[in-house]
């Protein structure tokens, strides 16, 4: 049913066409309590647990606004570097959709709360691209539908259609980029960087759960293509754009992005035009498809909600809201890639891992640096991954404290265990066996500081293989490994390999 | 007890209460056995809660027998119009849309008549969703006035000023958009409240246009008005257009009863052409009252209020097209699938549900809304609209500093014959011509009976009006003529109303 587009190779596009780029992202924020009135906002409970009149849209009920979801607001637009606006109203966007309980959604129109600022982000390469920011206004979620009985889970085919108003009234942020121009063959690449970057400072402001896989994080990208002409590209008029929706990842951003340049460059190719509507992404076949068409026909008649109050924060209120901002993240990430003395990839990872906190606690609950990044990033990221958590997640259900790989590390780094056995002692500290010191006494774990005896092992290992050692002698270092390998089995794994290594050497090459 | 307990002032029958007399029981079951009498000729009420009513009713009378305190009230029962959500007790709003829908939650102010502990009679009937000034417009049929059982009783809140006028309830709640608790009392001869916009909490008030929609009481006396408005008025966290103020001091007000160094404004854009003499003859008598009690009279100019009701007709429209969207079949009351359509989609069975479960006014309405917030319409009707209602503002603003209360009749003309202006939605709208501009404004507004207008020898009314927040200026000035007109009359105005016809 699903007809793929024809597609211009991505080189080609660029070379013919100037992409202009816009995002909007629609961020769940993480209060307690609805929007508009005091029902819970915990994720995956049961459906319709969490309703009252007022998300039901009972006849008669009347929201009131959540002063902390309006504190978030005006955080998330100081930290955009936003102008917050001393008067801003609500406004009711008007359409029915049996998901929305009122056939109204209450929204800002012209009077958002935020406005006109810019987030810097960085790209691969190193250089620095500013996102202007449109606006940043309040709105609240409609409730999920769950289509029924047909192939896809669209409303087309189905039997029937299932409601669940939990999420109606969960307080939305949506952040509208200005359209980017002039950002050529990096479009794709800016989209996810600006998307990444906006779920670092969100989650650095701890205003959102900012998980793009549970919904808490959505984008929307508009891309629209303009021929690209030889002298003043800014004078050539804007394309037709299209709304790419369920964009669900970081990585389905970029390629969304990139699929829709490609895909409108071969209609303009073709001499068609580009339609302007929604359209769909699917991360399994890698396109887009045509959703609603979105004409000039869709009237939303938006007009101020007149069941609320404008809100009207003084600029004492900003102010305060202002000293409450964290570090920016960039910032912070350069300080502490500094500090730690990590190279950019693995800086990369463990922000990707989302541990920084963890890492900055453990150092400072006395860990190394390298040390801390070898096991949060390491073997707990490996874990997490593997049961599908991230690694604060895992971290917190398993009761691993930086504190715990602190101590960990600072085994390791004594010399008294040796990496096989600090993964030992890992798995006792995650069974709850106690801390690293306790779990490494139970089992008795402690690497062989007696020479003497290590001495006897080698000379033993050396006398048992005359082949080897001469191959030794004979300058072939590598075969050295067998003997080493003897030598821990004899040691029961307690030794450390290193200085088994550095002993066998001594012997056979001075 | 021989005296008939219904005709008392709710004022009395708190006293009788107090003083153990009259048991709650009694007092709401002569009500409701007043209601088997005559409501099948007046058709007051859309629904009775027989046993809600008598059970509260008994709890009252134990409480008071065990020495409890209680509220004033306590043991009053009360009629509410049905555009209130009341638990447990079906709500219509006068609406086929909403039949079967029980709320499983009281709008703040029912919730406060019930921790008062007043017995709930029943809900009244009223205009579809409280578009109209006849109860025409009722899916259930139209309310009579018991005056002339076949004339309209005023609407919206038709059914309300009905049981009141009809001794069906003590006294009632209504709402009035812009004039359906004011114009129904002019024309049945009794009280009627609007209070400033916020003083009472609009929660669980089944919205028509929400910045206009406001609940006040409907009573025989103003005094009972006062305690009425004491209880239900006053601060609601619920509802964020709610102020956040102690209610005006209405019964010391209504107590006082006084226009002694009051200026009263004339309103001059609001008695002249349109009005029926016998209103007017009525309306400048009781100007007169209030000169000989002593109270200065000037006339003002409110030369916006000439397009209060153009204004209103935009605003109201556009809010309510957008305030009725949720009644779509979806998730309560009224679901209709189209026929002909074999396998219909949610957008299909919503069309089909509003096409089948609202009214021609209700349908002209949402159009005309839905096309007055139109992209490339909003500035020409709602934003103009807008700006008109902030020139009325002005108006009052500007009357206000001349006088304390302003004046004029509360509706152009006496109780009309059913059906005479039902085929013309204009003549309809005129009924509340005076009445508008108080909505539009926020201010606060009381009609009060000024007499029987001499050609048809029906009810006329009073309206004065007070700056916002001020209402209890509107008690001072209403009970003091009140209390002068009653003095004329030699008894209550309600005691000339025929004898209504027993039912079987």
């Amino acid at each position: 049913m699903t007809v793929t587009a024809m597609v211009l190779p991505y080189e080609a596009a660029l070379a013919a066409y100037d992409p202009v780029l816009g995002l909007e992202v629609h961020v769940e924020l993480n209060t307690a309590t609805k929007m508009f009135c005091g029902c819970a906002t915990t994720f995956g409970a049961e459906p319709n647990t969490q309703v009252c009149p007022v998300c039901l849209g009972l006849p008669g009920a009347l929201p009131v606004v959540n002063e902390v979801g309006v504190e978030s607001a005006i955080r998330i637009g100081l930290a955009l570097n936003c102008t917050i606006a001393p008067w801003s109203r609500f406004a009711r966007k008007n359409y029915f959709y049996p998901d929305m309980p009122k056939n109204f959604q209450t929204s800002q129109y012209d009077e958002p709360i935020a406005s006109d600022g810019w987030l810097d982000v960085e790209l691969s390469d190193g250089s620095i691209y500013r996102v202007l920011i449109e606006r940043a206004h309040m709105e609240e979620d409609t409730g999920k539908s769950l289509h029924v009985g047909g192939a896809t889970g669209r409303i087309h085919g189905a039997d029937h259609s299932l409601v669940d108003y939990n999420r109606a009234g969960i307080p939305l942020i949506e952040i509208v980029t200005k359209p980017m121009t002039g950002v050529g063959e990096r479009a794709p690449e800016i989209a996810r960087a600006y998307v990444m970057a906006l779920r670092d400072l969100l989650r650095a402001l701890d205003v959102s759960d900012v998980r793009m896989e549970q919904g808490s994080l959505r984008c929307d990208a508009n891309v629209s293509l303009r021929p690209k002409l030889d002298d003043d590209q800014e004078t050539v008029p804007l394309g037709t754009r299209t709304e790419t929706k369920n964009v669900n990842s970081f990585r389905s951003v970029e390629r969304a992005v990139r699929y829709e340049i490609m895909r409108q460059a071969a209609v303009l190719h073709d001499g068609g035009r580009v339609i302007q509507e929604t359209r769909h992404w699917h991360e399994d076949t890698g396109v887009t498809t045509s959703g609603r068409e979105k004409s000039d026909a869709m009237d939303y008649r938006y007009f101020p909600e007149p069941d609320l109050v404008p809100v009207a924060p003084s600029s004492e209120f900003v102010a305060a809201l202002r000293q409450t901002l964290p570090e920016p993240p960039g910032e912070r990430r350069k300080r502490l890639q500094t500090a730690w003395g990590y190279t950019d990839l693995e800086m990369r990872d463990v922000v990707n891992a989302g541990a920084v906190e963890l890492i900055e606690a453990t150092v400072a609950a006395g860990a190394t640096a390298a040390g801390a990044r070898k096991w949060w990033s390491g073997e707990v990221a490996r874990r997490a991954n593997a049961e599908g958590v991230d690694v604060g997640e895992y971290a917190s259900a398993s009761g691993l404290t930086p504190a715990h790989v602190a101590e960990l590390d600072q085994l390791v780094t004594s010399g008294r265990l040796n990496d096989p056995m600090a993964r030992q002692v890992l798995e006792g500290v995650l069974a709850g066996q106690g801390s690293p010191t306790a779990v490494a006494d139970a089992l008795g774990l402690q690497l062989v500081q007696d020479d003497s005896a290590l001495e006897a092992a080698v000379d033993a290992a050396i006398a048992a293989n005359p082949d080897v050692t001469e191959k030794v002698r004979g300058g072939k270092v590598q075969a050295a490994g067998a003997l080493i390998g003897q030598v821990m089995k004899q040691m029961k794994g307690q030794a450390d390999a290193a200085k088994v290594r550095e002993l066998i050497l001594a012997k056979l090459t001075s | 007890m021989t005296t008939d307990l219904t005709r008392l002032a709710a004022a009395e029958m708190a006293r009788l209460l107090a003083a153990r007399e009259v048991s709650s029981v009694e007092l709401t079951r002569a009500h409701l056995d007043r209601t088997a009498d005559v409501d099948d000729e007046v058709h007051a009420y859309l629904c009775l809660d027989v046993e809600g009513a008598l059970r509260t009713a008994a709890e009252v009378d134990q409480r008071r027998i065990a020495g409890e305190s209680v509220h004033l009230l306590a043991g009053v029962p009360i009629a509410v119009k049905d555009v209130l959500a009341t638990r447990g007790l079906p709500t219509t709003c006068g609406s086929r849309i909403l039949e079967g829908w029980i709320p499983p939650y009281d709008a703040t102010l029912v919730g406060r008549l019930r921790t008062a502990a007043m017995p709930i009679l029943g809900k009244t009937n009223m205009d579809e969703f409280a578009m109209g000034s006849s109860t025409e417009h009722s899916a259930w049929g139209p309310s009579h006035n018991p005056w002339d059982l076949t004339r309209i009783p005023g609407g919206s809140g038709g059914g309300s000023s009905s049981a009141v006028a009809s001794f069906q309830a003590p006294f009632a709640i209504g709402t009035d958009t812009g004039g359906s608790i004011r114009q129904p009392a002019a024309v049945t001869g009794t009280v009627g409240v609007k209070p400033t916009y916020g003083g009472v909490s609009r929660y669980g008030l089944v919205a028509l246009a929400s910045s206009l929609d406001q609940a006040g009481p409907c009573t025989r006396s103003v005094l009972d008005a006062a305690l009425l408005h004491a209880v239900i008025g006053g601060h609601d966290p619920m509802d964020s257009t709610s102020i956040d103020a102690p209610v005006p001091p209405v019964v010391d007000a209504a107590q006082r009863a006084s226009v002694e160094g009051m200026t009263v404004g004339v309103v001059r854009q609001l008695g002249g052409e349109g009005y029926q003499a016998g209103v007017r003859e009525r309306f400048d008598e009781s100007v007169q009252l209030l000169v000989d009690l002593g109270a200065k009279v000037v006339e003002v100019d409110c030369p916006s209020f000439d397009y209060a009701l153009a204004t209103y007709y935009l605003i109201l429209p556009s809010e309510a097209s957008s305030n009725l969207a949720k009644f779509d079949g979806m998730r309560y009351g009224l679901r209709v699938l189209p026929s002909g359509v074999a396998d219909p989609d949610a957008e299909q069975v919503m069309a089909a549900t509003r096409d089948a479960g609202f009214g021609p006014e209700v349908k002209r309405r949402i159009i005309l809304g839905t096309y007055a917030l139109s992209s490339g319409y909003y500035d020409a009707y709602y934003g103009q609209a807008q700006k008109v209602r902030r020139l009325i503002a002005e108006d009052f603003a500007r009357a206000f500093q001349v006088a304390d209360v302003l004046v004029s009749p509360t509706a152009p003309t006496t109780a009309f014959p059913i059906g005479e202006k039902l085929d013309d939605p204009l003549a309809m709208y005129l009924n509340d011509v005076a009445t508008i501009p108080a909505n539009l404004a926020g201010v606060p507004g009381m009609s009060i009976p000024s007499g029987l207008a001499s050609e048809d020898g029906l009810p006329t009314g009073i309206q004065f009006l007070a700056p916002a927040t001020e209402d209890d200026r509107l008690y001072a000035a209403g009970a003091a003529l009140e209390a002068a007109l009653l003095d004329r009359w030699g008894g209550p105005l309600l005691d000339r109303a025929p004898e209504l016809p027993k039912g079987a």
